[in-house]
């Protein structure tokens, strides 16, 4: 009774009574994605062997009821039996079940401990998730050191209905992850602010990213392509605008990635004791605020009250540099606005000048990297309100 | 022992005999059961109203591909004000209803055990309601973490969650009033003669979900509560940070959960059982294995609730534990479906709209047990878990299931709660519109799910949309339907055709010895049961 590897059905109840099974090539729309790990595979064919065994239960439980319902109708001139118990019947239809959870059992089982087994793995990447979307670590193997973040790429005019949708609407990223083929790629997955969960649906991976906990998963991608997925677990506003996008390329093409990644790393490391001038840090810090702070606060700074406040004319955007350091160091616990402590020294002064210095506001303060990096040496958990010396160029 | 409360009950019965207030401080003041088990239908009634009227709210936004309609924000406000409605203000009051004008009639006892404290167990439910829906009106809307309110989300959301966690205690300590009610009613009152094993199984499914309730309300209260402390008194219950841990509210919550499924549908169980007998004009099958089934159901709920967290990184023992536990509660609910099919082999049929809604019942729900053991298989459940398949697994078991039992036992007991027959006409049209639309609505969730669209997304890609528009075209047509059970009900209220006493004629049990409409006081002489 179970279904060969590479055959495609997909299973389907008609709305009401009879049920049938349709004949149908799988493409994402009636079944299961198509496999692409052995994971992946042993699951779709699980839920296959389950849909046939229900189906057959399904059949013969409601052709009874069924034939009942037609043909013991008083207005057939049925009259009633008063049976009422048997216990052989009872007995029976106990122990059958029993044994067909068994048999259900059984695969289940052997699939679960090796989808559990993450070891010896061939690239350990950490993915983070954060509201909302995620970031890559690869840190061990191939690759280690390469850090990027990846986010929805669709524009805003598709989403809106102002331009039209494009085929990968909402699966689409900037900087999709990139991994080798037929190799072991162990996910460690932790969230920055609240829980996430990593899925792609071919590799049959899916992992909450619990904020504070690292887990793990792993899968080992049998053929190149794109493979798309969702965050899977609800994370707030943007729960359904975080995709997952990731590139099986072969070994060749992942060494070429990982020394374009390398060389575009170098290239984009600041000078942490470069002297900025407040138009450069501006400048910056605006690129920085539209990746990472625009989805709450708004391009406009006028954020969405009450649930986001606005940046444009607040408080602390225009108050003590202390304070505004602190908030986007250490975020603020209990609210949605989380610790950006991952953010380099040179983009954590850059957006907080930006902020100071954007929209209504004109504090005409200049936040420094070295700023910044005295600020991070010397705290510990939370930082004093301590004022920071502002200014070094006009 | 009885007889000791028969003479209270008995007294009690008196007291107000004839003379208690008129107007709208009768409803206020009532102790009586029947007059509060109206309250509580109405009430649930309304409640669903609002929270179909979210369920549209939801299904036009994702009629089509793209952000039309609300905010995400206010999105996920609407599903999650949507589950919080439907749960505790709409399917769990009706029961509560059932069991208020019921259980004392099915039993032979003249009103609940404790008949102002069901007074009081009502009277908190509206307020209630009122902090849950008010909060749509606060600063930062309704709370948009899910039903579920898992911490983190849940600390981070504006006041209005501090009016949902409050709501969520004063609904728990009504439901826990109601069940202590409704254990002593059961264990106290019965007629002479009516040992446990000669009860109705409504009465039975009843008995065992008031104990999940006693044993889990406590549960639901304590982690809501860590979320308020977490939000405003600094502790760190779900925050790492602190030393915290967010998975553990998940714990706490589902140990809350996986009960609260079965005391949702327990009764529902009992509703069926004592339908399909009736119109089937024979005895039910099994009468003893559906008592051994619905409490193996009950001790096995206690155990299985971490299945709902197949994804947040169990080691491998807890998953296989936790897989074959949930698995097991396919048996006993198999033998309830064996019986009720069984029931009707051989009977002399007729389908009258009670029997419609169970038939349906037994057929749909039966869909939802399947996909439910679907679900239950660890691996596959990496694939749909937090995707649209649960989505229609749990409307599944909740609306073709729960509900569908409400409407069944609306129909098979309003005669003799009106003391008239409803249209029969008109009951019919509910079902069949209800059961074809329910499908529209739910069956293309399967395949939404299966190809991987994520639950609790106010857009999504492309490939899903012709299934989402027929969803939505089912939830329009699902939701107007409701509208013909409230014409029925209403009308039947007004008048219609005398019910005899007996109302159907395969009926059996102590509420059709009294007459129709029952009267204010029944039973204030217990009956003898052989
Ligand atoms: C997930 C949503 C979110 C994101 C993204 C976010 N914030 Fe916030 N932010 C908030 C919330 C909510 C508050 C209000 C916290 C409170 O209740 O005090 C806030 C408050 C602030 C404040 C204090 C405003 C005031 O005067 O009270 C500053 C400054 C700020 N954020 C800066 C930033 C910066 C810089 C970034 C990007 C690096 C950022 N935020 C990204 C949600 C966000
Ligand atoms: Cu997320």
């Amino acid at each position: 009774m179970r279904l060969r590897e590479g055959q495609s059905w997909a299973a389907g109840m008609t709305l009401m009574g009879a049920t049938q099974l349709a004949y149908a090539e799988v493409d994402g729309r009636y079944n299961l994605q198509t496999p692409a790990t052995g994971i992946a595979q042993q699951m779709y064919d699980m839920h296959t062997l389950m849909l046939w065994i229900c189906l057959i239960i399904f059949v013969l439980v409601f052709g009874v009821m069924f034939y009942s319902v037609f043909a013991h109708r008083k207005s057939r001139g049925a009259v009633a039996a008063q049976f009422h118990e048997s216990t052989t019947v009872e007995i029976l239809w106990t122990i059958i079940p029993v044994f067909i959870l068994l048999g259900m059992a059984w695969p289940a089982t052997k699939t679960i401990l090796e989808l559990k087994d993450t070891s010896n793995p061939d690239i350990t990447i950490k993915a983070t998730g954060y509201q909302w979307k995620w970031g890559y670590d690869y840190l061990k193997g191939q690759g280690e050191g390469v850090h990027f973040v990846s986010a929805l790429s669709t524009p805003r005019e598709q989403i809106e209905g102002k331009a039209p949708k494009g085929p990968n609407y909402l699966l689409e990223v900037d900087k999709p992850l990139v991994v080798p083929v037929g190799k072991k790629i162990r996910i460690l997955t932790t969230a920055n602010d609240v829980i996430h969960a990593w899925w792609v649906p071919a590799f049959g991976v899916k992992q909450d990213a619990i904020p504070g906990f690292i887990h793990d998963t792993w899968f080992r991608a049998d053929k190149e392509g794109v493979y798309r997925g969702n965050c899977a677990e609800l994370c707030g506003r943007d729960h359904g605008f975080m995709p997952i996008e990731v590139h099986v390329v072969s070994a060749e093409a992942y060494a070429a990635w990982v020394d374009e990644q390398k060389k575009l790393m170098a290239a984009a490391a600041d000078d942490p004791n470069k002297v900025w001038t407040m138009e450069e840090l501006k400048a910056r810090g605006e690129q920085v605020y539209s990746a990472n702070c625009a989805a709450c606060h708004q391009a406009n700074g006028k954020g969405l009250p009450p649930a986001f406040p606005a940046l444009d004319g607040s408080k602390i955007a225009n108050g003590p540099v202390g304070d505004h350091l602190n908030i986007v160091l250490n975020g603020k616990t209990g609210t949605s606005m989380a610790s950006f402590k991952q953010l380099s020294d040179t983009e954590i002064a850059a957006v907080i000048t930006y902020e100071r210095n954007a929209w209504g506001n004109a504090t005409g303060t200049v936040v420094q990297p070295a700023d910044v990096r005295t600020v991070r040496s010397n705290k510990t958990a939370a930082l004093p309100a301590q004022p920071v010396k502002s200014g070094h160029a006009g | 022992m009885s007889s000791i409360s028969h003479d209270h009950a008995h007294g009690h019965g008196h007291d107000d005999h004839g003379h208690h207030p008129t107007g709208l401080m009768r409803w206020i003041t009532t102790t009586n059961h029947k007059d509060i088990g109206t309250m509580y239908l109405i009430f649930a009634f309304t409640m669903f109203i609002v929270g179909g009227l979210l369920a549209w709210g939801i299904r036009a936004e994702l009629m089509y591909p793209g952000m039309q309609l609300w905010d995400p924000e206010r999105f996920n406000s609407f599903t999650t004000m949507h589950g919080l409605i439907m749960v505790f203000g709409a399917i769990m009051p009706a029961f509560v209803g059932f069991a208020n004008w019921q259980i004392p009639l099915m039993i032979g006892a003249s009103d609940m055990a404790f008949a102002r404290m069901n007074n009081w167990s009502f009277w908190l439910l509206p307020v209630a309601a009122i902090l849950l829906v008010t909060s749509f009106f606060l600063p930062g809307g309704a709370p948009a973490a899910g039903w579920t309110l898992y911490a983190p989300l849940s600390v981070q959301q504006g006041m209005s969650m501090d009016f949902t966690i409050f709501a969520i205690h004063i609904m728990g300590a009504s439901s826990i009033m109601g069940s202590i009610n409704i254990i002593v009613t059961i264990l106290n009152m019965r007629a002479p003669g009516m040992t446990l094993m000669k009860m109705p199984l409504f009465v039975w499914t009843w008995l065992i979900t008031a104990y999940l309730l006693i044993a889990v309300m406590p549960v639901l209260a304590g982690a809501v509560t860590m979320i308020l402390t977490d939000r405003h008194f600094g502790t760190s219950f779900f925050n790492a940070a602190g030393g915290g841990d967010p998975v553990l509210y998940q714990h706490v919550f589902c140990f809350f959960g996986h009960p609260e499924v079965y005391i949702m549908i327990l009764p529902a169980f009992g509703i069926i059982s004592q339908i399909i007998p009736t119109f089937a004009r024979k005895p039910l099958f099994g009468y003893a294995s559906m008592v051994y089934a619905t409490a193996s159901i009950a001790i096995l709920s206690f155990i299985v609730w971490a299945h709902h967290m197949f994804v947040v990184g169990m080691p491998a023992a807890g998953l296989l534990f936790f897989m074959y536990a949930t698995m097991l509660i396919a048996v006993p609910t198999g033998v309830k479906v064996f019986n009720w099919v069984a029931t009707m082999w051989r009977g002399s049929m007729t389908f009258e709209t009670p029997m419609l809604f169970a038939v349906g019942f037994i057929f749909v729900f039966t869909m939802g047990g399947f996909t439910g053991l679907i679900c239950a298989i660890m691996p596959i459940d990496i694939q749909i878990q937090d995707t649209y398949y649960v989505v229609a697994h749990f409307h599944y078991v909740l609306v073709a299931g729960s509900l569908f039992a409400l409407f069944a036992g609306t129909y098979y007991w309003l005669p003799k709660w009106t003391g008239h027959m409803y249209s029969e006409t008109l009951g019919k049209l509910h079902f069949w519109a209800s059961i074809i639309f329910f499908n529209i609505t739910f069956f293309p969730m399967h395949f939404l799910g299966l190809a991987g669209m994520p639950r609790r997304i106010p857009d999504y890609a492309t490939q899903f949309a012709d299934f989402n528009f027929i969803a939505s075209i089912g939830a329009f047509g699902f939701g107007l339907s409701q509208l013909i059970f409230l014409i029925a009900v209403v009308k039947c209220a007004k008048g219609g055709p005398k019910a005899t006493a007996q109302v159907w004629e395969g009926a059996d049990g102590l509420e059709w010895t009294v007459p129709s409409p029952a009267p204010y006081h029944t039973f204030e002489e217990p009956p003898h049961v052989k």
